[in-house]
Parts: structure tokens; C-alpha cells; sequence
């Protein structure tokens, strides 16, 4: 088995300048105290990591990645945003050695642990080799369904899936105990207003 | 009339976004997408209309009572096929009990297709009902305040 080396395609360079992207706009996010900035800008970070996704051939992640990550979430950001103030607070320059120490510790065991990975795109790589391997091979036999990403979301794993729609539904209902709907049956209109003099007694 | 070209635009888009998603739904098994793309999608075309002409508005089309009893829906759904799958004699969302005579898997072609459809709802009522719930609470906000 020869060793993979990774090709210095047009494609390799475009995966690149993505990555070099993604890094700018988190580093912008992080300097930006304007809520609404942060917002737009976590908006288009999701937007390029679906273009990096489909530059992976992961067009169902990309997919979901545009409409959940850049659509909704962007949304119900600025939504949320509405309901505080529209800037941070400016944070008082402080040093923190402690917490420096910690987060470069753990930066470097992580490039630390990159070594050991199998190389970009590799084919012998072991997620590609064993279970992945075996889905391609045996759903047209198993399913019989043209999309794999379907067949093991909502067949092979669809128990996962189950869950998953659980956490979704689960995420639905809190939202409604902590932000209050009122009963189905009408029940009595509280607003914001009455429950802060309610507070206050 | 204020913003009237963004509201002739949301009218003209809303069907369209409306089919896209319907598309997603049905359409998973052949290309990417699914339950949870086209949930996202749907409760989109709703927030475009919220954003537009308002969430009283949208209320009326869609009030909230009705985005709970659908977000159980999907969720029983999905689970309810689960069931029907082991009283058919099958175990729990193994689909090929819905239709075993078959020798092309008919069984998990419906399966899939149900417990999308469930997924689907389950996705896009709570969306909507998470986004109601965190725009209702603020009155409308003039233009300078963003």
C-alpha cells in the first residue's frame, strides 16, 4: 500500500482560501462588539462552511448546513438580539495568564493529535475503509434507495433519527415553557409588564 | 404603503419557496435534502411573510395552536411508523415488513417516506413556534433601532 499524498489541485487551493476565510470572519466576530455585526457575520460563516462542505462532496451537510446554520439561525439570533442590548459591554483589558497557559496547552495537544491523522482525502483512511465502505457497498442490496446519506439517516440509523427529531421537538416545548404561550384553552394574557411588578411585590 | 417592493416580492417568492421545500421533502431519496432541509425551508417562507406584514399577520395564517398539535404530529408520526412496522411483524422501523413481497425494498421506499414526512413537521413547527415566541415578545422596533 503506497502512501497517499494529496494533489495540489485548483480544487485543494479553493478548500484553502475557504478555511482562510472561515478564520478571518471568526476573528472578526471575536473583535466586533456590535451585536448586530456578530449576527451577519456568524450568518456568513455559516454560509462559507457550507461552500466548503460541498467542495468535500458533502452536499446533504452543505445543504443543511445553508438552510439551518445560515438561514434559521441567523434569524433567531437577530430575533433574540431584539429582546437585549444591541452591543456588548466593553470587557476591561485585563491579563489572564492562567487562562492564556490553558488555551495554548490545548491548542497544542490538538495540532499535537493532527500528526496522527490519516492524510486529507486519504482513501485508506479507517472511516473510510470499514463502516463507510460497507454502507456504499450494501445499500443498493439493503435499501434500494440512490441517496446513501438518506439511507443511513433515516433507515440504518433511523432510531438516531427518532432521537433527533426528539431533541428538535424537545427544543420546541422548552421554548415555549420559558417564553409562555398561554394553555390551548386561552387562559390569561400576561405580559412582560405585569410579571415585573408581580417580581417586584 | 411602506417597503412595497419587498412585500410583492415575499408574495411572489412565497409559493415557490413553499414547492421547494415540498421538493426537499419528497424528493431525499434521489438527491440531498430531507425532512430536516425542507422543514427549515418551509418555516422560512413563513418568517420571510412575518418579516414583511408582520407576525399578527402570519399568526392568522398560521396561529400558534396550530404548530404545537403539528410539532406532536411529526413526532407521533415518526414514531407511530415505528409501531406499525413491529405490528406488521416486523422489529421497530425496520421497513421492510410494510411491504415484504416486494424484491426491490418497496417497503423502506414508504418507510423513509413516512418518517421523513414526520421529521419534516416536527422541524418546521418548531421553528416557527421558536421564532414566534422570540419575536413576539418585542414590539415592532423602528428602522434606527437596529
Amino acid at each position: 500500500m503506497t502512501p497517499f499524498e494529496v494533489e495540489l489541485t485548483p480544487i485543494f487551493f479553493l478548500d484553502l482560501s475557504l478555511l482562510t476565510m472561515l478564520l478571518l470572519v471568526a476573528i472578526a466576530m471575536l473583535r466586533s462588539r456590535h451585536l448586530f455585526a456578530v449576527v451577519m457575520l456568524s450568518g456568513i460563516y455559516s454560509l462559507l462552511s457550507a461552500a466548503f462542505f460541498v467542495s468535500l462532496d458533502a452536499v446533504d451537510v452543505a445543504f443543511t448546513e445553508a438552510a439551518v446554520g445560515a438561514g434559521v439561525s441567523t434569524v433567531l439570533m437577530l430575533a433574540g438580539m431584539l429582546l437585549t442590548a444591541r452591543k456588548e459591554k466593553p470587557k476591561m483589558p485585563g491579563r489572564a495568564p492562567v487562562a492564556l497557559a490553558a488555551v495554548f496547552a490545548t491548542g497544542a495537544a490538538l495540532i499535537y493529535a493532527t500528526i496522527d491523522m490519516p492524510a486529507f482525502g486519504d482513501p485508506n483512511a479507517p472511516a473510510n475503509v470499514a463502516v463507510g465502505q460497507a454502507y456504499v457497498d450494501e445499500t443498493p442490496n439493503d435499501i434500494a434507495v440512490p441517496n446513501i446519506v438518506t439511507a443511513v439517516l433515516a433507515s440504518y440509523r433511523g432510531f438516531d433519527t427518532l432521537g433527533e427529531t426528539l431533541v428538535v421537538f424537545t427544543a420546541g416545548l422548552a421554548v415555549i415553557l420559558l417564553l409562555g404561550v398561554g394553555s390551548l384553552r386561552g387562559g390569561r394574557k400576561v405580559s412582560d409588564t405585569d410579571a415585573n411588578k408581580a417580581g417586584d411585590q | 404603503m411602506e417597503h412595497l417592493i419587498l412585500k410583492v416580492t415575499t408574495k411572489l417568492l412565497f409559493a415557490p419557496i413553499i414547492l421547494f421545500a415540498f421538493y426537499v421533502q419528497f424528493h431525499g431519496d434521489y438527491g440531498p435534502g430531507g425532512g430536516f432541509q425542507a422543514g427549515i425551508i418551509f418555516a422560512v417562507a413563513f418568517i420571510l411573510h412575518a418579516f414583511c406584514f408582520g407576525l399578527d399577520e402570519t399568526k392568522k395564517v398560521l396561529p400558534q395552536q396550530a404548530l404545537i398539535v403539528a410539532m406532536v404530529i411529526g413526532v407521533l408520526f415518526y414514531a407511530g411508523t415505528g409501531v406499525a412496522t413491529m405490528l406488521l411483524g416486523g422489529s421497530f422501523l425496520g421497513y421492510d415488513a410494510i411491504d415484504p413481497e416486494s424484491t426491490h425494498h418497496a417497503g423502506q421506499h414508504y418507510g423513509i417516506l413516512l418518517v421523513e414526512f414526520g421529521v419534516g413537521m416536527t422541524v418546521a413547527a418548531t421553528m416557527l413556534t421558536i421564532f414566534y415566541h422570540f419575536t413576539g415578545r418585542e414590539p415592532d422596533i423602528d428602522q434606527k433601532d437596529w
